[in-house]
């Protein structure tokens, strides 16, 4: 195991929900555990290689306001993900690129101005002690660290090489709406075509309920059969579930294992970063595809 | 068998009842472990069904799958392990008035049998042990409780099942166990996973003291 630098960072103000996060636990559904994670993985792996981190290293996931963290040793740190103000002792810094934190300085992360999860990485890696492979917070089960409090200190790895001149990254913006293909099944079969071919007309709006457990929507209902409960069956990252009151629930990365209502389609994992971004409000238009080709194969598109 | 795409990465395999499920998901783990399986990430066995997630071309190991004979009967072996109760649950009473015995029958009976962890979930190291046969059936409490004590060995339905941690639950509590189910330091972290075959053994109460056994 790596060394570890202990009470490298002190929590100045948590935030309404900051947790640890890398790229989760999978391979241990099967014994009730979900795989948690960063909710948007590409601003995880884009604040980490700023930090000159390898993508496993653990960052932490602020939600709509921020954080403010000391440094207390020098520490190389990059904000990604949802854009924000970022001050270094009350002085504007840079978002999207690495900044240099001496002993002392508080690294301030402003509320998301647009989106809702930031991502801060420092150099070596948040490095509470994992669990079961990964140091996630996962909020279903409570497996991994709770979410910060103030005044909390916080390990971090012994950074390796310097990193490299990066240049900061432009990111993609939260969109304005989300248009996310749904591969259709396993359960589509329970919903009448007359609802199927209604869905892509549909608009969905995120709903504030919504967590990182899944992305909550408000809308029409799409129209399910009597007796559309099943016995709880496996569930994957993307799943669209529609729960009796037929408003579609897309699971995120601390999704249930298991779940009994009928699963309508699937999002494809590269589109739900963006999902997880959404402020509640966002459109959604679910655009469904009968399974996406594979290398070579041609396959219906999307219409 | 239906074999059911889900997304692109996942098949979920449906089968006709909970004896056909559980022995396809032990042919599964014997094929994983003979190599006979293309990589993937998860396999998660659940009532009627077995999810397999993280495959590269699910397609056609779909094709596959359908080729395969898999007999009910061919779930055995397997690892097993002895789950120490003292038989003081709450519900002992109402499970027994439901099986028409006395309460001290509860032990014997459950202690005959032999269960197989069918599939996890609800929290890290739930098991839902299949094994108690129609007749034993238990309906779930009509009010579920607020909280159930870690360690709780409990029936619902033709499952037995014992709560890792403390947690709201409604199946009917008939014992306790000092077994640790979850140890996240532990390696592995769940004593009881999918496949797991468990034996309940009685654990007598501390014996009341000479003295007052006038």
């Amino acid at each position: 195991m790596r060394p570890v630098l202990p009470e490298a960072l002190e929590v100045v103000r948590a935030g309404a929900l900051t947790t640890v996060q890398d790229l989760g636990r999978p391979g241990h559904a099967h014994l009730g555990v979900p795989r948690s994670g960063a909710l948007d993985p590409a601003a995880h792996r884009l604040a980490n290689l700023l930090a000159g981190n390898t993508a496993d290293a653990a960052t932490l996931e602020t939600t709509v306001d921020g954080t403010a963290v000391r440094a207390l040793r020098d520490v190389t740190a990059a904000v990604t993900g949802a854009p924000c103000p970022v001050r270094i002792d009350g002085s504007p810094a840079a978002w999207g690129a690495p900044v240099r934190l001496p002993a002392s300085a508080v690294l301030d992360v402003g509320g998301a101005v647009e989106g809702l999860r930031s991502y801060v990485a420092f150099g070596g890696g948040v490095a509470v002690r994992p669990v079961l492979g990964s140091r996630a917070t996962d909020l279903l089960s409570g497996l991994g660290p709770a979410p910060l409090d103030a005044g909390q200190l916080l390990p971090l790895g012994v950074p390796g090489e310097p990193p490299d001149a990066v240049d900061a990254v432009p990111l993609p913006a939260p969109p304005a709406e989300l248009v996310l293909p749904l591969v259709l099944g396993p359960r589509a079969d329970l919903f009448t075509d007359a609802a199927l071919r209604a869905l892509p007309e549909a608009v969905y709006r995120v709903a504030a309920a919504s967590n990182r457990i899944g992305m909550r929507t408000d809308g029409p209902p799409i129209g399910r059969p009597d007796g559309a409960e099943l016995p709880s069956e496996g569930m994957v990252l993307g799943a669209v579930q529609v729960p009796p009151d037929g408003l579609p629930v897309l699971f995120l990365a601390d999704h249930p294992v298991t779940g009994g209502y009928p699963v309508i389609g699937v999002v494809p994992a590269d589109r739900l970063g963006a999902a997880a971004q959404a402020v509640p409000g966002t459109p959604v238009v679910f655009v469904p595809v009968h399974g996406r080709p594979g290398p070579g194969v041609p396959g219906p598109q999307p219409h | 068998m239906r074999v059911l795409p889900v997304g692109e990465h996942a098949l979920l395999v449906e089968l006709g009842s909970a004896p056909e499920t559980e022995a396809f998901h032990a042919e599964l783990l014997r094929r994983r472990e003979a190599g006979d399986l293309p990589p993937v990430t998860e396999i998660v066995p659940a009532a009627r069904t077995v999810l397999l997630d993280g495959l590269a071309r699910p397609l056609e190991l779909a094709g596959r799958l359908t080729t395969w004979t898999v007999e009910p009967s061919a779930v055995t072996g397997g690892p097993e392990t002895e789950i120490a109760v003292r038989y003081d649950g709450p519900d002992l009473a109402e499970v027994a008035r439901c099986w028409q015995v006395a309460p001290e029958d509860v032990p014997g009976i459950v202690g005959g049998l032999t269960f197989r962890v069918a599939f996890c979930g609800f929290v890290p190291g739930f098991g839902y042990l299949s094994g108690l046969p129609d007749r034993l059936r238990v309906p779930r409490r009509t009010t579920p409780r607020t909280a159930v004590p870690a360690g709780s060995v409990a029936l619902a339905d033709t499952y037995a099942g014992v709560y890792p941690r403390a947690s709201p639950g409604g199946w009917q509590l008939i014992g306790t166990t000092d077994a640790v189910l979850w140890d996240q330091d532990r390696d592995p972290a769940a004593l009881l996973a999918p496949g797991v075959r468990v034996r309940f053994t009685s654990e007598e109460p501390v014996a009341e003291t000479a003295e007052e056994q006038t």
